[in-house]
């Protein structure tokens, strides 16, 4: 059972650790700053969800894994609303404003 | 070699890079970000050496709190006109070799430790169970170094104070210059109001489990600063004015109970900052619960700058 869990968090975070390597790939990679938002966004949502879920069965119980799982939804809220804001001020005053 | 060796390594190179970067920037609003990148690779390092407390408060102060006060300095800096004279040579080589002789002496004293460090931490744990505390750190801040506490909260108000007093004299008790970013129904104003609530259970969970484990008054009063700060910033609530009672009230409540109960210690338990035997964890509570509200309130003012315009009546 233990080796089992193990097995799982293992490949759930090394799942959430290519989302974080592809995302910065696209990060420096990508065109213009709409594009890289679009990258960044993957990061917070898939990434560090995969690396929250496999952490869960390593979580020290219940209120431990409650707590992963309230950091995953405020850094998902924040990142959403932030990358809102930065794109709605590159639309309005261009990338280099 | 393991692989804590190998990311301890890696950390290390990230670090002395993003240091060397903030430095070698061309531009002041690069180099900012490099510095609030700096401050959350220590974190990371803190918590490999252990130091979760000292984590948490460089990750608030060193990369939150002081970053959000360089970006501000770096907008001000842009709009300041006639600023673009570059510093001559002369100052900028005596700069240069001041900070070199600072590293230097940081240098020798890290790399040529004494044959024995000199600790006290037997001894704290050793007395840590008198007070009822279970977090060492706060055993130190709170009842072996206390003095040194009280003083350091004293000294927050005296940076406020500072930069309360760059204001021109027409704005003196004015309404600091945060800059609002007010429009309805945008996604900061949805922000700002969900958050909130989350934030200030957070920083009371901080503050109150900082007797048992990492946490404190610290960590939680930035906590609280920053949703404050969001709610000024998005426009819900209007930026006091610096003449407020009650402002000044919750200022200095927190270092004024701290030092009533330093001063009770006198009578209750023959020495200054003494807690009476039996008392000292709901003392050292109510303590820490003051001074997170005056903490909150204080960095909060710090990164609204100083008055600038005055209360229309």
């Amino acid at each position: 059972m233990n080796l089992a869990l193990d097995i799982f968090t293992v490949s759930a975070v090394s799942a959430g650790a290519l989302f974080f390597l592809a995302g910065t790939v696209g990060l420096i990679r990508f065109p213009d700053a709409l594009t890289r938002l679009h990258a960044l966004t993957k990061v917070d949502n898939l990434g560090l969800g995969l690396v929250v879920l496999g952490l869960l069965p390593q979580a020290n119980g219940l209120l431990g894994a409650l707590k992963l799982v309230s950091i995953w939804l405020l850094v998902q809220l924040s990142g959403a609303i932030v990358t809102q804001l930065i794109a709605g001020a590159v639309r309005q005053r261009g990338p280099h404003g | 070699m393991t692989i804590l060796s190998l990311f301890d390594i890696g950390l290390v190179v990230l670090i002395l890079g993003i240091g060397a970067s903030t430095i070698v920037a061309r531009k002041a609003f690069a180099a900012v970000i490099a510095f609030v990148v700096y401050g959350l690779l220590l974190a990371i390092a803190w918590v490999r050496l252990s130091a979760v407390d000292v984590a948490l408060t460089e990750a608030a102060i060193g990369g939150g709190m002081t970053g959000m006060l360089m970006l501000g300095a770096v907008a001000r800096l842009r709009f300041a006109k006639g600023n673009d004279t570059p510093t001559s040579l002369p100052v900028r080589l005596s700069a240069g070799i001041l900070c070199a002789l600072i590293a230097a002496g940081l240098a020798t004293a890290i790399l040529s430790p004494p044959e024995i460090i000199p600790t006290l931490a037997p001894t704290v744990m050793e007395n840590l169970a008198q007070s009822g505390l279970g977090n060492p750190v706060a055993g130190v801040l709170f009842v072996f170094r206390a003095l040194d506490t009280l003083l350091e909260k004293v000294v927050l108000l005296l940076a406020l104070l500072g930069i309360w007093s760059l204001a021109p004299d027409s704005a003196w008790g004015g309404i600091p210059g945060l800059r609002v970013y007010a429009r309805p129904s945008s996604t900061l104003t949805f922000l700002a109001q969900l958050l909130p609530p989350v934030g200030i259970v957070v920083a009371i969970y901080m503050c109150w489990v900082g007797a048992k484990e990492p946490g404190g008054a610290f960590q939680g009063g930035t906590i609280l600063a920053a949703m404050w700060l969001l709610v000024m910033i998005a426009g819900l609530q209007s930026v006091p004015s610096i003449s407020q009672p009650w402002l000044r009230l919750l200022l200095v409540i927190g270092p004024m109970i701290f030092l009533a109960i330093g001063l009770a210690g006198f009578v209750l338990a023959s020495a200054f900052l003494a807690y009476p035997s039996g008392y000292a964890k709901a003392l050292i509570v109510a303590i820490e619960f003051a001074l997170t509200l005056s903490i909150g309130v204080a960095l909060g003012m710090l990164a609204a700058g100083p008055p600038e315009r005055v209360q229309q009546p």
